[in-house]
């Protein structure tokens, strides 16, 4: 009797288990076929925020995939930056966001900002990544050792040791102008990032 | 009581195999020989892309309105970096359609960009120039009625006079040659002998 009633739960389980592995492969690219890890659903906002708009951007220095070191406050003055982290190299929507900035850079140009991209990967990594999505015309940083420290300074480490996927908007003066830590399972809209861009001129 | 619990257990057994079939139903992408599910597009506010589609009103449209025999649809997305190096060979292959007269009217292009906005969908059309419409599907509900296929993924269907169409290439990647794949479409559709 017993040995049904397990049975049966065996049965029961592997079902919700195909029901609830539905694939949620939104317009995936076939450039990445076979290589990106599926992560399923995950928990739209995991880290508690510590910087708001209007706050300094925090300094760091870290080594990009070309082996530049590059420091936020070597813009000050200069150029307005975009932070854009994503999660991890190899994930379904980050694999897709940034070769959407790539041809973006014209709204960049024209409100005088550059455009950094962080993740807590390695730099071996990173390189093989972005190496898929082409020729990136901005750089992408190692957010590796100490493991996670930027995306901790700015409040966007999951507690799994991934980062959110957060846009910070930090004008000449070093001033956080924006800030959107998104929904880790969905892009954000390039027409909203646009928006605030435009409003830095002004 | 052990035996309601398993009665209980079979039911629910029941219905989730019930279930999963309706569930995964949409999820199926139609195939060469198969029909192209019913869509509902906003008519393009471009009178020229409007003209080229052979589209009236205002509202939205089906594909078995749009005036042509033959239609290439390519469901694409402004990140997929994929589809942004196919860009300039689903543009070659509209100027080869446009150049030949015989066939300029009878073979239509449109994209569908999934989980676009409009603006990402503009910001592809502008940086390579695409000269065919485009369409915002941000919803992903034509993404979803297609079985959310990779990208890029290109149906070409012959559209019926009595409205009806058949899908004559289902294939996700490159078309490769722009010029082989509307021979292979020409092909396909029999425009050459009715031609």
């Amino acid at each position: 009797m017993l040995n049904k009633i397990i049975f049966y739960f065996r049965v029961i389980c592997v079902i919700l288990a195909i029901l609830f592995s539905v694939a949620i492969a939104y317009g995936a690219s076939e450039q990445f076929k076979g290589k990106i890890y599926n992560p399923g659903i995950l928990k739209p906002i995991d880290s508690k925020a510590k910087l708001r708009a209007g706050d300094k951007a925090p300094d760091f220095t870290l080594l990009s995939v070309s082996g530049e070191k590059i420091s936020l406050k070597q813009y000050l003055g200069k150029k307005n930056v975009v932070i854009s982290f994503v999660p991890a190299a190899w994930t379904p929507v980050c694999s897709d966001q940034w070769p959407g900035y790539n041809i973006a850079k014209s709204f960049f140009d024209k409100n005088d900002t550059i455009l950094i991209g962080i993740t807590v990967d390695n730099i071996p990594t990173l390189y093989a990544w972005t190496k898929e999505m082409g020729e990136l015309w901005f750089p992408v940083l190692s957010d590796f050792w100490p493991h996670g420290a930027v995306a901790k300074k700015y409040g966007v480490l999951r507690s799994n040791g991934v980062s959110e996927r957060a846009l910070f908007v930090v004008d000449k003066k070093r001033i956080i102008r924006y800030i959107d830590i998104h929904d880790i399972n969905r892009r954000p809209n390039l027409e909203v990032l646009v928006k605030e861009l435009e409003k830095l001129g002004k | 009581m052990k035996k309601q619990f398993i009665f209980l257990l079979v039911v629910f057994n029941f219905l989730t195999f019930l279930v999963y079939p309706i569930l995964s139903a949409e999820c199926i992408t139609p195939s060469k020989d198969g029909v192209f599910p019913e869509i509902a597009i906003p008519v393009p506010q471009n009178t020229a892309e409007k003209d080229y589609l052979g589209l009236k009103g205002k509202d939205t449209f089906k594909l078995s309105q749009i005036k042509a025999e033959v239609l290439i649809l390519e469901i694409f997305s402004m990140y997929c970096p994929y589809c942004q190096k196919e860009a300039p060979l689903v543009n070659e292959l509209y100027q080869s359609i446009n150049n030949r007269p015989d066939i300029k009217d009878r073979i239509k292009i449109i994209g569908i960009g999934a989980g676009n906005t409009p603006f990402e969908v503009e910001v592809f059309k502008n940086q390579y120039n695409i000269p065919f419409p485009l369409f915002s599907d941000e919803s992903f509900s034509v993404h979803k009625s297609v079985g959310e296929v990779r990208t890029p993924y290109f149906f070409v269907i012959k559209i019926n006079a009595d409205g009806s169409n058949k899908i004559l290439y289902s294939k996700v990647g490159s078309i490769q040659d722009p010029n082989q794949f509307l021979d292979l479409i020409i092909k396909e559709s029999g425009l050459n002998k009715e031609g």
